[in-house]
């Protein structure tokens, strides 16, 4: 440790408008990062933690958002005093940067080598010749096949994780000393994660860079951290080996995290195999778009559901896991009909549900209820909370007084407020207005409880209490359930059953814990070594 | 807690001052058989008075008093206005809504027939209107809600393509809600904002062409009209400014008052601004 520091922050602290929740986005946060280490700061939404890249790189939104004090050490010299013009110098060169969503950090009108170039066009006098094979050999080395036809890509005709491997490569063009990561894995599928953490891994060895690397995932974290610095509300709450921190956090925030996280290991097996089957799904097809359209190249369709068949036994819990675009989300709605399904039958228990119009469907409707993924879209802003919920009943017949009743009796069990009733969906956070949909699918009480994602746009620690919640309501009331998720640990913890779904297909169906022990099909086996910190086992700690 | 929505779009300043102004405009069209008895065509006096003199806003080019022709042009105006543009959004937003919501060839045929309306110049389209239905009232107000309702419909319709995509309405078919009340419980309430804005600027336009029509002499020639008004003043604009400049400025403050209080509206209709 006698190494300077690379990056030095000394008591750094960020103002916020005065018309935000608290005064600082940052507060006195002194951290130090070190050549050929990779630091992880975690922290929650809002914890400050994008805040703190932005003002290592002078990116903050100013004038509402700007440093108060503190310095920025970058190799002894204060970034925060250095003008403009020092600092378009470092940028790039010195200290680069990846972000969330590499779609909208690429220029979407300028092929991939182009951009790359334009970076060493700035910072050094090289011949187009050697630009070209410098940003040839770096492509390959970010392990993008076939670099040649990259470099004439645009944004758009590249994969998600081939976006990233290109930002990645842009990032490194120019050898920095630091490359600060804002949740570069956040928006890609989990083996896709895999591979790009392993790559920064892999480069940040190989070129002795020091990497900042934010993230909310304590699974990331687990995977590729050297030291770790945990945020709350803007102040630097726990800084360690991490080693320690995963294992033996100290301070109580720290410790509440860590067990909110999901473990990996599978619910036990229940006693409840002699329950009948409630939902029964057979041949269901679904393809999106129409063939070739005149004057169009090739077959545009989508083939998002082939054929699937499934079957759920009352009481117990299904996942449906699988990637983005494997055709989880599509299924679900084409059993609850928001999709009509190109083929197949949907019975729940005992009732062609497929065989009947839209018309016929609406009665029948109130047997299968769905939580939304994104608490913030789900809820019509216009309804009180009381009025969201008692709205399906009154739909189905019931009379308006004991609709509300039955609304504010619901409230208690998904544990809001009863003074919450009569507000509006936006003084809510996100964990609370998730409740209030479940609330909402509950009030018809159904027989079956489809719920997508209901929980991926939750904060880790929210998110364990709404999976708590719903494990017990499923419990009380004997609810049956299908789960989609992508999220193996979410899985593991909530569901009886999984089915993994791949390309549109289920490529594995069969008890969590089986799944989980020895699985089957070679996709199942690369979704499972995917997930990040597998090797991690949260310690047991006292909330 | 919550604040009826009165006291919340009081609160708004210059939509208080919209509604007072709106409400003074009413007030003198609705009592103008009061204040000013008999045809406001009638000859009282010398030609060209001045303004604040013997009369108000003085005289015009045929010694008519101009304050009468105000109180009673502000009749036609506000009645005509108001009417076309309740006419054209209530098309508008039924055909939008309809073909936002359902999509497929439903879609397809009532943006069809809405481009064959848009793709005629409206205001000629609204001279070749009254001039065949003849000019009066009636007239005017079908040819101006028949120029100005495709605008509505489009924007209907695309906020009802996005709507529909959102999750509480997808959460609504899944309650078994029938597509009637999706479209009107559901979604309505939700685009009323981007609705009422438009609307109200309609009104201001409608009263606009209202005048453009009156100042062509396709005016109903029975009714005193603002727009008549600046339309018999014009020549002698020079010589006697007030003849179109306070009818201009009636115009003016009219349109103005209704555009604040449309957008107060939808500051006290929209919960999100609610909670201060």
């Amino acid at each position: 440790m006698s190494e300077p520091a690379l990056l030095a922050l000394h008591g750094l602290s960020v103002a916020l408008p005065v018309w935000a929740d608290r005064e600082r986005a940052v507060s006195e946060l002194s951290l130090e990062l070190r050549r050929n280490e990779i630091v992880c700061v975690v922290g929650e939404s809002g914890s400050g933690k994008s805040v703190l890249a932005r003002a290592i790189m002078g990116l903050l939104p100013a004038p509402h958002v700007r440093v108060t004090g503190g310095r920025v050490l970058f190799e002894g010299e204060d970034l925060l005093r250095a003008g403009p013009e020092r600092m378009r110098a470092i940028r790039g060169a010195r200290i680069a940067m990846i972000f969330q969503e590499p779609m909208t950090a690429l220029n979407p009108l300028m092929t991939i080598g182009r951009q790359i170039e334009e970076m060493v066009e700035i910072h050094l006098a090289l011949t187009r010749r050697q630009r070209r094979a410098r940003i040839l050999a770096l492509l390959e080395e970010v392990r993008l096949a076939d670099p040649q036809r990259i470099m004439r890509a645009y944004p758009h005709e590249l994969s998600g994780g081939q976006r990233q491997r290109a930002m990645i490569a842009m990032a490194l063009i120019l050898e920095p000393a630091i490359l600060i990561a804002d949740e570069p894995t956040t928006a890609l599928d989990v083996t896709t994660q895999a591979q790009i953490l392993a790559l920064i891994k892999e480069l940040q060895r190989k070129h002795q860079t020091g990497v900042l690397f934010i993230t909310h995932d304590f699974g990331v974290v687990a995977e590729i951290a050297d030291h770790v610095a945990v945020m709350q509300h803007g102040i630097l709450v726990e800084l360690g080996a991490a080693a320690q921190v995963l294992n033996a956090p100290r301070h109580d925030y720290t410790k509440s995290l860590i067990a909110a996280v999901p473990a990996l290991t599978p619910r036990p097996r229940r006693e409840m195999e002699a329950a009948p089957v409630l939902l029964e799904v057979s041949g269901v097809m679904k393809t999106f778009g129409t063939g070739a359209a005149w004057f169009a190249r090739g077959d545009r369709r989508v083939h998002a559901v082939k054929s699937v068949d499934l079957a759920v036994r009352r009481g117990h819990t299904l996942g449906l896991v699988g990637e983005s675009g494997s055709g989880k989300s599509t299924l679900a709605r084409c059993i609850i009909r928001l999709i009509e399904p190109d083929a197949g039958t949907v019975r729940l228990g005992g009732v062609d549900l497929s065989a009947l119009s839209r018309r016929q469907l609406r009665p029948h409707r109130k047997h299968i209820q769905m939580v939304f993924q994104d608490p913030f879209g789900s809820l019509n802003p216009r309804l009180t909370v009381v009025q969201l919920i008692a709205q399906g009943p009154i739909t189905h017949g019931v009379a308006a007084s004991e609709a509300l009743a039955i609304a504010r009796e619901l409230l208690q069990l998904v544990r809001l407020d009863p003074a919450a009733a009569d507000r509006f969906p936006h003084e809510f956070s996100g964990g609370q207005r998730q409740r209030i949909g479940i609330a909402r699918a509950l009030a018809l009480k159904p027989d079956l409880l489809v719920a997508d994602e209901p929980v991926s746009a939750l904060d880790v620690s929210v998110q364990a209490q709404v999976l708590q919640l719903l494990a017990d309501i499923r419990d009380r009331l004997e609810l049956t359930m299908l789960f989609i998720t992508h999220d193996l640990r979410v899985a593991a913890q909530v569901c009886d059953e999984i089915a993994v779904m791949h390309h549109g297909e289920i490529v594995e169906f069969g008890p969590t814990i089986d799944v989980f022990a020895d699985p089957q099909h070679a996709y199942t086996r690369e979704l499972l070594a995917a997930v990040p910190g597998r090797n991690w086992i949260p310690p047991q700690l006292q909330r | 807690m919550q604040q009826p929505f009165w006291r919340r779009f009081v609160r708004n300043r210059p939509a208080a001052f919209g509604l007072a102004f709106l409400a003074f405009v009413v007030v003198l069209a609705l009592g103008a058989p009061l204040l000013f008895p008999g045809d406001p065509f009638r000859i009282v006096d010398m030609t060209f008075l001045p303004p604040f003199g013997a009369y108000l806003f003085g005289t015009d080019s045929l010694g008519r008093d101009i304050a009468a022709g105000i109180a009673h042009g502000g009749r036609t105006s506000l009645m005509v206005g108001l009417v076309a543009s309740i006419v054209a959004v209530s098309i508008g937003t039924l055909l939008g809504a309809v073909a936002g919501f359902y999509r497929g060839w439903i879609d397809d045929a009532l943006m069809r027939f809405t481009e064959f309306f848009q793709t005629i110049p409206t205001f000629l389209f609204a001279i070749v209107l009254v001039a065949i239905m003849s000019p009066s009232r009636g007239s005017i107000i079908v040819a101006i809600a028949v120029i100005s309702w495709p605008p509505i419909a489009r924007l209907v319709r695309g906020e009802f393509m996005a709507m529909r995509e959102r999750e509480f309405v997808q959460a609504a078919i899944c309650l078994g809600m029938t597509d009637l009340a999706i479209i009107f419980r559901q979604i309505l309430p939700n685009v009323l904002s981007p609705i009422i804005v438009a609307g109200s600027l309609m009104v201001a336009t409608a009263i606009l062409i209202e005048a453009a029509l009156a100042f062509l002499g396709l005016g109903d020639s029975n009714a005193m009209s603002w727009g008549f008004m600046i339309g018999a003043g014009r020549s002698f604009l020079r010589d006697a400014w007030w003849l179109c400049a306070i009818p201009g400025i009636a115009i003016l403050l009219t349109v103005l008052s209704i555009n604040l209080v449309g957008e107060g509206v939808n500051d006290a209709l929209n919960p999100r601004l609610r909670t201060l």
